[in-house]
Protein backbone atom coordinates (compact mmCIF):
# COMPACT_ATOMS: atom_id res chain seq x y z
CA UNK A 1 0.00 0.00 0.00
CA UNK A 2 2.59 2.54 1.15
CA UNK A 3 6.27 1.85 0.66
CA UNK A 4 8.88 4.23 2.02
CA UNK A 5 12.34 3.43 0.71
CA UNK A 6 15.35 4.95 2.40
CA UNK A 7 13.83 8.43 2.49
CA UNK A 8 15.75 11.48 3.55
CA UNK A 9 14.12 14.85 3.83
CA UNK A 10 15.72 18.23 4.42
CA UNK A 11 13.60 21.35 4.95
CA UNK A 12 14.54 24.48 2.98
CA UNK A 13 15.88 25.89 6.25
CA UNK A 14 18.54 23.16 6.23
CA UNK A 15 17.09 21.03 9.02
CA UNK A 16 17.23 17.33 8.20
CA UNK A 17 13.91 15.98 9.50
CA UNK A 18 14.22 12.44 8.12
CA UNK A 19 17.57 10.74 7.84
CA UNK A 20 17.04 7.43 6.12
CA UNK A 21 13.60 6.01 6.83
CA UNK A 22 12.29 2.75 5.34
CA UNK A 23 8.82 1.49 6.14
CA UNK A 24 6.15 -0.62 4.48
CA UNK A 25 2.51 -0.34 5.42
CA UNK A 26 0.26 -3.09 4.10
CA UNK A 27 -3.35 -2.68 3.13
CA UNK A 28 -5.68 -2.88 6.13
CA UNK A 29 -2.96 -2.31 8.71
CA UNK A 30 -3.36 -0.11 11.77
CA UNK A 31 -0.14 1.76 12.52
CA UNK A 32 0.66 4.23 15.28
CA UNK A 33 3.67 6.44 14.70
CA UNK A 34 5.10 7.66 18.00
CA UNK A 35 8.06 9.66 19.22
CA UNK A 36 9.03 12.94 20.82
CA UNK A 37 8.50 16.42 19.37
CA UNK A 38 10.66 16.96 16.34
CA UNK A 39 11.30 13.26 15.79
CA UNK A 40 9.96 13.59 12.25
CA UNK A 41 6.55 11.91 12.65
CA UNK A 42 4.49 14.54 10.88
CA UNK A 43 7.19 15.03 8.27
CA UNK A 44 7.05 11.31 7.53
CA UNK A 45 3.27 11.09 7.14
CA UNK A 46 3.22 14.22 4.98
CA UNK A 47 5.19 12.09 2.50
CA UNK A 48 2.36 9.55 2.34
CA UNK A 49 0.05 11.88 0.41
CA UNK A 50 2.75 13.79 -1.42
CA UNK A 51 2.55 17.06 0.55
CA UNK A 52 6.28 16.65 0.94
CA UNK A 53 8.49 14.97 -1.65
CA UNK A 54 11.56 13.10 -0.43
CA UNK A 55 14.90 14.84 -0.91
CA UNK A 56 16.40 11.38 -1.43
CA UNK A 57 14.76 7.97 -1.73
CA UNK A 58 11.23 7.17 -2.89
CA UNK A 59 7.73 6.86 -1.50
CA UNK A 60 5.36 4.55 -3.37
CA UNK A 61 1.61 4.66 -2.87
CA UNK A 62 -0.11 1.73 -4.58
CA UNK A 63 3.12 1.23 -6.50
CA UNK A 64 3.23 4.80 -7.87
CA UNK A 65 5.96 7.22 -6.81
CA UNK A 66 4.58 10.31 -5.06
CA UNK A 67 6.88 12.41 -7.22
CA UNK A 68 4.84 11.54 -10.32
CA UNK A 69 1.34 12.51 -9.12
CA UNK A 70 -0.24 15.61 -7.66
CA UNK A 71 -1.32 15.86 -4.04
CA UNK A 72 -4.92 16.22 -5.17
CA UNK A 73 -4.68 12.87 -7.01
CA UNK A 74 -3.01 11.09 -4.10
CA UNK A 75 -5.50 12.56 -1.64
CA UNK A 76 -8.20 10.50 -3.33
CA UNK A 77 -6.47 7.37 -1.95
CA UNK A 78 -4.78 8.80 1.12
CA UNK A 79 -6.97 10.95 3.38
CA UNK A 80 -5.12 13.20 5.81
CA UNK A 81 -6.83 14.71 8.86
CA UNK A 82 -4.76 17.63 10.13
CA UNK A 83 -4.09 18.25 13.78
CA UNK A 84 -5.88 21.59 13.98
CA UNK A 85 -9.33 21.66 12.36
CA UNK A 86 -9.16 25.47 12.25
CA UNK A 87 -6.61 25.14 9.48
CA UNK A 88 -9.18 23.78 7.08
CA UNK A 89 -12.69 24.94 8.02
CA UNK A 90 -13.93 27.82 5.89
CA UNK A 91 -17.46 27.10 4.64
CA UNK A 92 -20.74 28.62 5.81
CA UNK A 93 -22.26 25.34 6.91
CA UNK A 94 -20.98 22.00 8.11
CA UNK A 95 -22.73 20.39 5.14
CA UNK A 96 -20.82 22.55 2.65
CA UNK A 97 -17.60 21.91 4.50
CA UNK A 98 -17.91 18.18 4.02
CA UNK A 99 -19.02 18.55 0.41
CA UNK A 100 -15.96 20.68 -0.45
CA UNK A 101 -13.52 17.83 -1.01
CA UNK A 102 -16.13 15.79 -2.89
CA UNK A 103 -16.63 18.69 -5.31
CA UNK A 104 -12.86 18.94 -5.76
CA UNK A 105 -12.74 15.26 -6.69
CA UNK A 106 -15.55 15.77 -9.20
CA UNK A 107 -18.25 13.58 -7.65
CA UNK A 108 -21.76 13.97 -9.06
CA UNK A 109 -24.17 16.14 -7.09
CA UNK A 110 -26.51 13.24 -6.21
CA UNK A 111 -23.60 11.17 -4.91
CA UNK A 112 -22.23 14.14 -2.98
CA UNK A 113 -25.55 14.52 -1.19
CA UNK A 114 -25.62 10.87 -0.24
CA UNK A 115 -22.03 10.80 0.95
CA UNK A 116 -22.23 13.99 3.01
CA UNK A 117 -25.31 12.71 4.84
CA UNK A 118 -23.55 9.40 5.38
CA UNK A 119 -20.50 11.13 6.90
CA UNK A 120 -22.66 13.41 9.06
CA UNK A 121 -24.45 10.37 10.45
CA UNK A 122 -21.23 8.48 10.96
CA UNK A 123 -19.78 11.18 13.22
CA UNK A 124 -23.03 12.12 14.89
CA UNK A 125 -23.14 15.59 13.37
CA UNK A 126 -26.49 15.43 11.63
CA UNK A 127 -28.04 18.11 13.88
CA UNK A 128 -25.33 20.58 12.84
CA UNK A 129 -25.69 20.19 9.09
CA UNK A 130 -26.81 23.80 8.63
CA UNK A 131 -24.67 25.26 11.44
CA UNK A 132 -21.55 27.29 10.73
CA UNK A 133 -18.47 25.21 11.60
CA UNK A 134 -17.08 28.21 13.44
CA UNK A 135 -19.93 28.04 15.97
CA UNK A 136 -19.03 24.50 17.07
CA UNK A 137 -16.92 23.46 20.04
CA UNK A 138 -13.32 22.30 19.57
CA UNK A 139 -14.20 18.61 19.72
CA UNK A 140 -17.06 19.04 17.27
CA UNK A 141 -14.86 20.95 14.85
CA UNK A 142 -12.42 18.08 15.00
CA UNK A 143 -15.19 15.68 14.12
CA UNK A 144 -16.24 17.85 11.19
CA UNK A 145 -12.66 17.75 9.91
CA UNK A 146 -12.65 13.98 10.24
CA UNK A 147 -16.02 13.67 8.51
CA UNK A 148 -14.85 15.90 5.67
CA UNK A 149 -12.06 13.42 4.94
CA UNK A 150 -13.98 10.17 5.51
CA UNK A 151 -16.73 11.40 3.17
CA UNK A 152 -14.76 10.51 0.06
CA UNK A 153 -13.92 7.09 1.45
CA UNK A 154 -10.13 7.07 1.04
CA UNK A 155 -8.38 3.71 1.30
CA UNK A 156 -5.87 5.08 3.79
CA UNK A 157 -6.73 7.47 6.63
CA UNK A 158 -3.95 9.41 8.35
CA UNK A 159 -4.77 11.13 11.62
CA UNK A 160 -2.29 13.67 12.99
CA UNK A 161 -2.60 13.91 16.79
CA UNK A 162 -6.31 13.04 16.87
CA UNK A 163 -6.58 12.93 20.68
CA UNK A 164 -5.26 16.40 21.51
CA UNK A 165 -7.89 18.53 23.24
CA UNK A 166 -10.43 15.69 23.50
CA UNK A 167 -11.93 14.65 26.80
CA UNK A 168 -11.98 11.06 28.00
CA UNK A 169 -15.34 10.19 26.47
CA UNK A 170 -14.50 11.74 23.12
CA UNK A 171 -11.24 9.79 23.10
CA UNK A 172 -13.06 6.56 23.82
CA UNK A 173 -15.52 7.32 20.99
CA UNK A 174 -12.64 8.11 18.68
CA UNK A 175 -10.87 4.90 19.62
CA UNK A 176 -13.90 2.76 18.91
CA UNK A 177 -14.42 4.64 15.70
CA UNK A 178 -10.85 4.09 14.51
CA UNK A 179 -10.93 0.41 15.44
CA UNK A 180 -14.20 0.09 13.54
CA UNK A 181 -12.74 1.82 10.46
CA UNK A 182 -9.79 -0.51 10.57
CA UNK A 183 -12.14 -3.47 10.99
CA UNK A 184 -13.84 -2.45 7.74
CA UNK A 185 -10.51 -2.92 5.99
CA UNK A 186 -9.22 0.65 5.95
CA UNK A 187 -5.55 1.31 6.45
CA UNK A 188 -5.24 3.65 9.43
CA UNK A 189 -2.14 5.60 10.38
CA UNK A 190 -2.20 7.58 13.63
CA UNK A 191 0.50 10.04 14.65
CA UNK A 192 0.38 10.59 18.39
CA UNK A 193 2.09 11.15 21.74
CA UNK A 194 -0.78 9.62 23.61
CA UNK A 195 0.58 6.33 25.00
CA UNK A 196 -2.57 5.39 26.90
CA UNK A 197 -4.61 5.84 23.75
CA UNK A 198 -2.29 3.65 21.69
CA UNK A 199 -2.17 1.02 24.43
CA UNK A 200 -5.92 0.57 24.31
CA UNK A 201 -5.90 0.19 20.51
CA UNK A 202 -3.17 -2.49 20.10
CA UNK A 203 -1.85 -1.27 16.75
CA UNK A 204 1.53 -1.85 15.16
CA UNK A 205 3.80 0.79 16.69
CA UNK A 206 6.53 2.60 14.80
CA UNK A 207 8.82 4.46 17.17
CA UNK A 208 10.77 7.43 15.83
CA UNK A 209 13.63 9.46 17.23
CA UNK A 210 15.77 12.13 15.59
CA UNK A 211 14.55 11.44 12.05
CA UNK A 212 14.99 7.67 12.23
CA UNK A 213 12.81 4.68 13.01
CA UNK A 214 14.18 3.13 16.19
CA UNK A 215 11.63 0.36 16.67
CA UNK A 216 8.78 -1.22 14.77
CA UNK A 217 6.48 -3.97 16.06
CA UNK A 218 3.45 -4.87 18.13
CA UNK A 219 2.31 -2.32 20.71
CA UNK A 220 2.58 -4.99 23.41
CA UNK A 221 6.25 -5.51 22.70
CA UNK A 222 7.34 -1.93 22.17
CA UNK A 223 5.43 -0.06 24.86
CA UNK A 224 6.70 -2.44 27.56
CA UNK A 225 10.34 -2.11 26.54
CA UNK A 226 11.63 0.64 28.82
CA UNK A 227 14.90 1.14 26.93
CA UNK A 228 12.99 1.76 23.71
CA UNK A 229 10.39 4.04 25.26
CA UNK A 230 12.96 6.16 27.04
CA UNK A 231 14.91 6.47 23.78
CA UNK A 232 11.81 7.96 22.13
CA UNK A 233 11.02 10.06 25.23
CA UNK A 234 7.68 8.43 25.93
CA UNK A 235 6.51 6.94 29.20
CA UNK A 236 5.03 3.41 29.20
CA UNK A 237 1.29 3.26 29.95
CA UNK A 238 0.50 3.57 33.65
CA UNK A 239 -0.85 0.03 33.87
CA UNK A 240 2.39 -1.28 32.34
CA UNK A 241 4.41 0.62 34.93
CA UNK A 242 2.43 -1.03 37.70
CA UNK A 243 2.96 -4.48 36.22
CA UNK A 244 6.67 -3.83 35.67
CA UNK A 245 6.85 -2.97 39.37
CA UNK A 246 5.03 -6.20 40.28
CA UNK A 247 7.26 -8.31 38.07
CA UNK A 248 9.05 -9.94 41.02
CA UNK A 249 5.70 -11.31 42.28
CA UNK A 250 5.39 -13.31 39.09
CA UNK A 251 3.14 -10.94 37.13
CA UNK A 252 3.69 -10.68 33.38
CA UNK A 253 5.57 -7.57 32.25
CA UNK A 254 3.84 -7.14 28.90
CA UNK A 255 0.43 -5.88 29.95
CA UNK A 256 -0.60 -2.63 28.27
CA UNK A 257 -4.36 -2.30 28.50
CA UNK A 258 -6.65 -2.10 31.46
CA UNK A 259 -9.05 -4.92 30.58
CA UNK A 260 -6.17 -7.35 30.15
CA UNK A 261 -4.74 -6.19 33.50
CA UNK A 262 -8.09 -6.85 35.10
CA UNK A 263 -8.14 -10.38 33.74
CA UNK A 264 -4.62 -11.13 34.92
CA UNK A 265 -5.34 -9.80 38.41
CA UNK A 266 -8.59 -11.74 38.57
CA UNK A 267 -6.84 -14.98 37.58
CA UNK A 268 -4.21 -14.32 40.23
CA UNK A 269 -6.80 -13.80 42.93
CA UNK A 270 -8.67 -16.95 41.90
CA UNK A 271 -5.49 -18.98 41.85
CA UNK A 272 -4.42 -17.80 45.28
CA UNK A 273 -7.83 -18.84 46.53
CA UNK A 274 -9.24 -15.48 47.63
CA UNK B 1 7.09 35.17 -0.46
CA UNK B 2 10.62 35.99 -1.63
CA UNK B 3 9.89 39.74 -1.56
CA UNK B 4 9.33 39.51 2.18
CA UNK B 5 12.60 37.67 2.64
CA UNK B 6 14.27 40.87 1.45
CA UNK B 7 12.77 42.75 4.36
CA UNK B 8 13.40 40.30 7.16
CA UNK B 9 15.92 41.32 9.77
CA UNK B 10 18.77 39.01 10.73
CA UNK B 11 21.02 39.58 13.68
CA UNK B 12 24.44 40.65 12.43
CA UNK B 13 26.51 43.64 13.33
CA UNK B 14 27.94 46.18 10.94
CA UNK B 15 28.41 49.95 11.07
CA UNK B 16 25.07 50.25 9.26
CA UNK B 17 23.30 48.03 11.78
CA UNK B 18 24.63 50.16 14.62
CA UNK B 19 23.29 53.43 13.22
CA UNK B 20 20.46 55.14 15.03
CA UNK B 21 17.24 53.90 13.38
CA UNK B 22 15.81 57.42 13.41
CA UNK B 23 18.73 58.65 11.35
CA UNK B 24 18.46 55.72 9.00
CA UNK B 25 14.82 56.51 8.55
CA UNK B 26 15.68 60.12 7.76
CA UNK B 27 18.03 58.86 5.07
CA UNK B 28 15.36 56.56 3.61
CA UNK B 29 12.95 59.47 3.63
CA UNK B 30 15.49 61.59 1.75
CA UNK B 31 15.83 58.80 -0.83
CA UNK B 32 12.06 58.61 -1.07
CA UNK B 33 11.74 62.34 -1.75
CA UNK B 34 14.56 62.30 -4.30
CA UNK B 35 13.06 59.31 -6.10
CA UNK B 36 9.73 61.10 -6.37
CA UNK B 37 11.31 64.41 -7.43
CA UNK B 38 12.95 62.95 -10.54
CA UNK B 39 11.17 61.44 -13.52
CA UNK B 40 14.33 61.17 -15.62
CA UNK B 41 16.26 57.99 -16.15
CA UNK B 42 19.81 59.04 -15.26
CA UNK B 43 19.26 60.67 -11.85
CA UNK B 44 17.23 57.63 -10.81
CA UNK B 45 20.05 55.39 -11.99
CA UNK B 46 22.44 57.39 -9.79
CA UNK B 47 20.05 56.99 -6.85
CA UNK B 48 19.87 53.27 -7.53
CA UNK B 49 23.64 52.85 -7.32
CA UNK B 50 23.88 55.20 -4.34
CA UNK B 51 22.49 52.43 -2.11
CA UNK B 52 25.20 49.93 -3.07
CA UNK B 53 27.84 51.10 -0.54
CA UNK B 54 25.27 50.64 2.24
CA UNK B 55 24.41 47.16 1.03
CA UNK B 56 28.05 46.11 0.95
CA UNK B 57 29.05 47.68 4.26
CA UNK B 58 26.02 46.08 5.95
CA UNK B 59 26.84 42.70 4.36
CA UNK B 60 23.26 42.03 3.28
CA UNK B 61 23.98 41.55 -0.42
CA UNK B 62 22.19 38.21 -0.69
CA UNK B 63 18.98 39.34 1.00
CA UNK B 64 19.04 42.62 -0.90
CA UNK B 65 19.33 40.81 -4.23
CA UNK B 66 16.44 38.62 -3.21
CA UNK B 67 14.23 41.63 -2.51
CA UNK B 68 15.13 43.05 -5.92
CA UNK B 69 14.36 39.75 -7.59
CA UNK B 70 11.00 39.76 -5.83
CA UNK B 71 10.34 43.32 -6.95
CA UNK B 72 11.41 42.61 -10.55
CA UNK B 73 7.99 41.29 -11.50
CA UNK B 74 6.16 44.40 -10.29
CA UNK B 75 8.80 46.60 -11.88
CA UNK B 76 8.13 44.88 -15.20
CA UNK B 77 4.40 45.41 -14.77
CA UNK B 78 5.02 49.12 -14.11
CA UNK B 79 7.19 49.36 -17.20
CA UNK B 80 4.65 47.65 -19.45
CA UNK B 81 1.72 49.74 -18.16
CA UNK B 82 3.54 53.02 -18.55
CA UNK B 83 4.74 52.06 -21.99
CA UNK B 84 1.38 50.83 -23.27
CA UNK B 85 -0.66 53.73 -21.87
CA UNK B 86 1.96 56.28 -22.91
CA UNK B 87 1.88 54.80 -26.40
CA UNK B 88 -1.89 54.99 -26.79
CA UNK B 89 -2.42 58.36 -25.13
CA UNK B 90 0.62 59.88 -26.85
CA UNK B 91 1.87 61.50 -23.61
CA UNK B 92 5.38 60.62 -24.74
CA UNK B 93 6.73 59.28 -27.98
CA UNK B 94 9.84 57.55 -29.19
CA UNK B 95 12.85 57.54 -26.90
CA UNK B 96 11.13 59.79 -24.36
CA UNK B 97 8.43 57.14 -23.88
CA UNK B 98 11.04 54.43 -23.39
CA UNK B 99 12.93 56.64 -20.94
CA UNK B 100 9.83 57.56 -18.96
CA UNK B 101 8.70 53.94 -18.64
CA UNK B 102 12.18 52.81 -17.64
CA UNK B 103 12.43 55.66 -15.13
CA UNK B 104 9.12 54.74 -13.52
CA UNK B 105 10.11 51.13 -12.91
CA UNK B 106 13.55 52.26 -11.76
CA UNK B 107 11.87 54.64 -9.30
CA UNK B 108 9.97 51.70 -7.87
CA UNK B 109 13.18 49.71 -7.54
CA UNK B 110 14.92 52.60 -5.77
CA UNK B 111 12.07 52.77 -3.26
CA UNK B 112 12.11 49.02 -2.70
CA UNK B 113 15.87 48.78 -2.30
CA UNK B 114 16.22 51.67 0.13
CA UNK B 115 13.37 50.41 2.32
CA UNK B 116 14.80 46.91 2.06
CA UNK B 117 18.20 48.12 3.32
CA UNK B 118 16.46 49.93 6.17
CA UNK B 119 14.47 46.89 7.31
CA UNK B 120 17.35 44.46 6.75
CA UNK B 121 19.63 46.44 9.04
CA UNK B 122 17.19 47.59 11.73
CA UNK B 123 15.98 45.11 14.34
CA UNK B 124 12.28 45.32 15.22
CA UNK B 125 13.31 46.12 18.80
CA UNK B 126 15.34 49.09 17.67
CA UNK B 127 12.53 50.21 15.48
CA UNK B 128 10.02 50.26 18.31
CA UNK B 129 12.56 51.97 20.52
CA UNK B 130 13.00 54.64 17.88
CA UNK B 131 9.25 55.10 17.56
CA UNK B 132 8.86 55.32 21.32
CA UNK B 133 11.62 57.83 21.74
CA UNK B 134 10.15 59.92 18.94
CA UNK B 135 7.10 60.25 21.25
CA UNK B 136 4.84 57.97 19.26
CA UNK B 137 2.22 56.66 21.76
CA UNK B 138 3.23 53.24 23.09
CA UNK B 139 -0.03 51.65 21.91
CA UNK B 140 0.92 52.36 18.30
CA UNK B 141 4.51 51.30 18.78
CA UNK B 142 3.40 48.03 20.31
CA UNK B 143 0.87 47.38 17.56
CA UNK B 144 3.55 47.99 14.97
CA UNK B 145 6.16 45.68 16.54
CA UNK B 146 3.55 42.99 17.07
CA UNK B 147 2.55 43.17 13.43
CA UNK B 148 6.17 42.79 12.33
CA UNK B 149 6.74 40.00 14.79
CA UNK B 150 3.76 37.96 13.55
CA UNK B 151 4.57 38.04 9.85
CA UNK B 152 6.67 34.84 9.89
CA UNK B 153 4.10 33.12 12.12
CA UNK B 154 1.37 33.97 9.66
CA UNK B 155 3.46 32.82 6.71
CA UNK B 156 4.00 29.45 8.36
CA UNK B 157 0.32 29.16 9.15
CA UNK B 158 -0.60 29.94 5.56
CA UNK B 159 1.64 27.06 4.47
CA UNK B 160 -0.07 24.63 6.86
CA UNK B 161 -3.50 25.73 5.66
CA UNK B 162 -2.45 25.26 2.04
CA UNK B 163 -1.28 21.74 2.89
CA UNK B 164 -4.55 20.97 4.67
CA UNK B 165 -6.65 22.13 1.72
CA UNK B 166 -4.46 20.39 -0.82
CA UNK B 167 -5.02 17.22 1.17
CA UNK B 168 -8.73 17.78 0.53
CA UNK B 169 -8.18 17.85 -3.20
CA UNK B 170 -7.83 21.60 -3.73
CA UNK B 171 -5.72 22.43 -6.77
CA UNK B 172 -4.50 26.01 -6.55
CA UNK B 173 -3.09 26.10 -10.08
CA UNK B 174 -6.21 24.85 -11.82
CA UNK B 175 -8.61 26.84 -13.97
CA UNK B 176 -8.59 30.27 -15.59
CA UNK B 177 -7.52 33.46 -13.86
CA UNK B 178 -10.80 34.07 -11.99
CA UNK B 179 -11.01 30.45 -10.89
CA UNK B 180 -7.46 30.63 -9.57
CA UNK B 181 -8.28 33.69 -7.50
CA UNK B 182 -11.33 31.88 -6.13
CA UNK B 183 -9.11 28.90 -5.28
CA UNK B 184 -7.51 31.04 -2.59
CA UNK B 185 -10.75 31.53 -0.63
CA UNK B 186 -10.29 28.22 1.27
CA UNK B 187 -6.82 29.46 2.24
CA UNK B 188 -7.74 33.03 3.16
CA UNK B 189 -10.77 32.39 5.36
CA UNK B 190 -9.05 30.03 7.83
CA UNK B 191 -6.03 32.34 7.82
CA UNK B 192 -8.09 35.43 8.66
CA UNK B 193 -10.21 33.61 11.23
CA UNK B 194 -7.17 32.27 13.02
CA UNK B 195 -5.44 35.67 12.89
CA UNK B 196 -8.46 37.24 14.59
CA UNK B 197 -8.60 34.42 17.13
CA UNK B 198 -4.90 34.85 17.81
CA UNK B 199 -5.23 38.60 18.29
CA UNK B 200 -8.00 38.07 20.83
CA UNK B 201 -5.84 35.57 22.67
CA UNK B 202 -2.92 37.97 22.58
CA UNK B 203 -5.10 40.73 23.99
CA UNK B 204 -6.16 38.49 26.86
CA UNK B 205 -2.58 37.46 27.55
CA UNK B 206 -1.54 41.12 27.58
CA UNK B 207 -4.36 42.07 29.94
CA UNK B 208 -3.43 39.26 32.31
CA UNK B 209 0.11 40.58 32.38
CA UNK B 210 -1.09 44.07 33.26
CA UNK B 211 -0.38 45.73 29.97
CA UNK B 212 -0.61 49.52 30.25
CA UNK B 213 -0.63 49.46 34.05
CA UNK B 214 2.01 52.15 34.37
CA UNK B 215 1.45 55.20 32.16
CA UNK B 216 5.12 56.17 32.11
CA UNK B 217 7.45 53.48 30.77
CA UNK B 218 11.20 53.42 31.03
CA UNK B 219 13.57 51.56 28.74
CA UNK B 220 16.67 49.55 29.44
CA UNK B 221 18.29 50.94 26.30
CA UNK B 222 18.26 54.57 25.29
CA UNK B 223 19.09 55.56 21.72
CA UNK B 224 22.00 57.95 21.48
CA UNK B 225 23.40 59.63 18.39
CA UNK B 226 27.04 59.01 17.65
CA UNK B 227 29.51 60.50 15.19
CA UNK B 228 28.44 58.12 12.40
CA UNK B 229 24.83 59.17 12.86
CA UNK B 230 25.73 62.82 12.49
CA UNK B 231 27.63 61.98 9.30
CA UNK B 232 24.58 60.24 7.87
CA UNK B 233 22.34 63.20 8.79
CA UNK B 234 24.73 65.55 7.03
CA UNK B 235 24.87 63.22 4.03
CA UNK B 236 21.09 62.99 3.80
CA UNK B 237 20.66 66.77 3.93
CA UNK B 238 23.43 67.26 1.41
CA UNK B 239 21.94 64.74 -0.99
CA UNK B 240 18.55 66.42 -0.70
CA UNK B 241 20.09 69.83 -1.38
CA UNK B 242 22.06 68.52 -4.37
CA UNK B 243 18.91 66.84 -5.67
CA UNK B 244 16.86 70.01 -5.46
CA UNK B 245 19.67 72.03 -7.05
CA UNK B 246 20.01 69.59 -9.95
CA UNK B 247 16.25 69.52 -10.40
CA UNK B 248 15.99 73.29 -10.86
CA UNK B 249 19.32 74.50 -12.21
CA UNK B 250 20.95 71.68 -14.17
CA UNK B 251 19.74 70.34 -17.48
CA UNK B 252 19.45 66.60 -17.02
CA UNK B 253 20.77 64.43 -19.85
CA UNK B 254 18.16 62.21 -21.47
CA UNK B 255 18.37 58.84 -23.18
CA UNK B 256 17.68 60.41 -26.60
CA UNK B 257 21.20 61.86 -26.56
CA UNK B 258 22.60 58.34 -26.67
CA UNK B 259 20.03 56.45 -28.71
CA UNK B 260 18.93 56.90 -32.31
CA UNK B 261 15.29 58.07 -32.65
CA UNK B 262 12.87 55.20 -32.07
CA UNK B 263 9.87 54.56 -34.34
CA UNK B 264 7.08 54.80 -31.76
Amino acid sequence: MIEVKDVRFTYPTGVEALSGVSLTIEEGEFVAIMGQNGAGKTTLVKHFNGLLKPTKGTVLVDGVSTRDVSVAKLARTVGFVFQNPDHQLFCETVWEEIAFALRNFGFEEAIIEKRVDWALNLLDLIEYRQTSPFMLSGGERKRVALASVLAWDPKVVILDEPTIGQDHRQKENLRQFIVQLNGQGKTVVVVTHDVEFVAECHPRVVLMSAGKIVADGEAKKILTDTTLTSMASIVPPQITQIFLGLNDLGFPSDVIDVSEAKRVLFDYLVRSGR
Amino acid sequence: MSVFEGFRFRHVTSPIHRLDPRVKFLYVLAMFILAVVFTEFFPLLVLFFLQLPFVFVAGVKKEWLRSLRGAAFLATVIFVFNFVFGFFYRTYTGTALLEFSLAMSLRFLVLVESFSVFFLTTSPDHLSLALEQSHVPYEFTFAFTTAVRFVPVLAEEAQTIMDAQKARGLELERGNFLKRVRNYIPILIPLIVSAIRRSLELAEAMESRAWGASPKRTNLYVLKMRANDLVLIALSIMLLAVGVYVRYYVSIPSLSMFLPPLPF
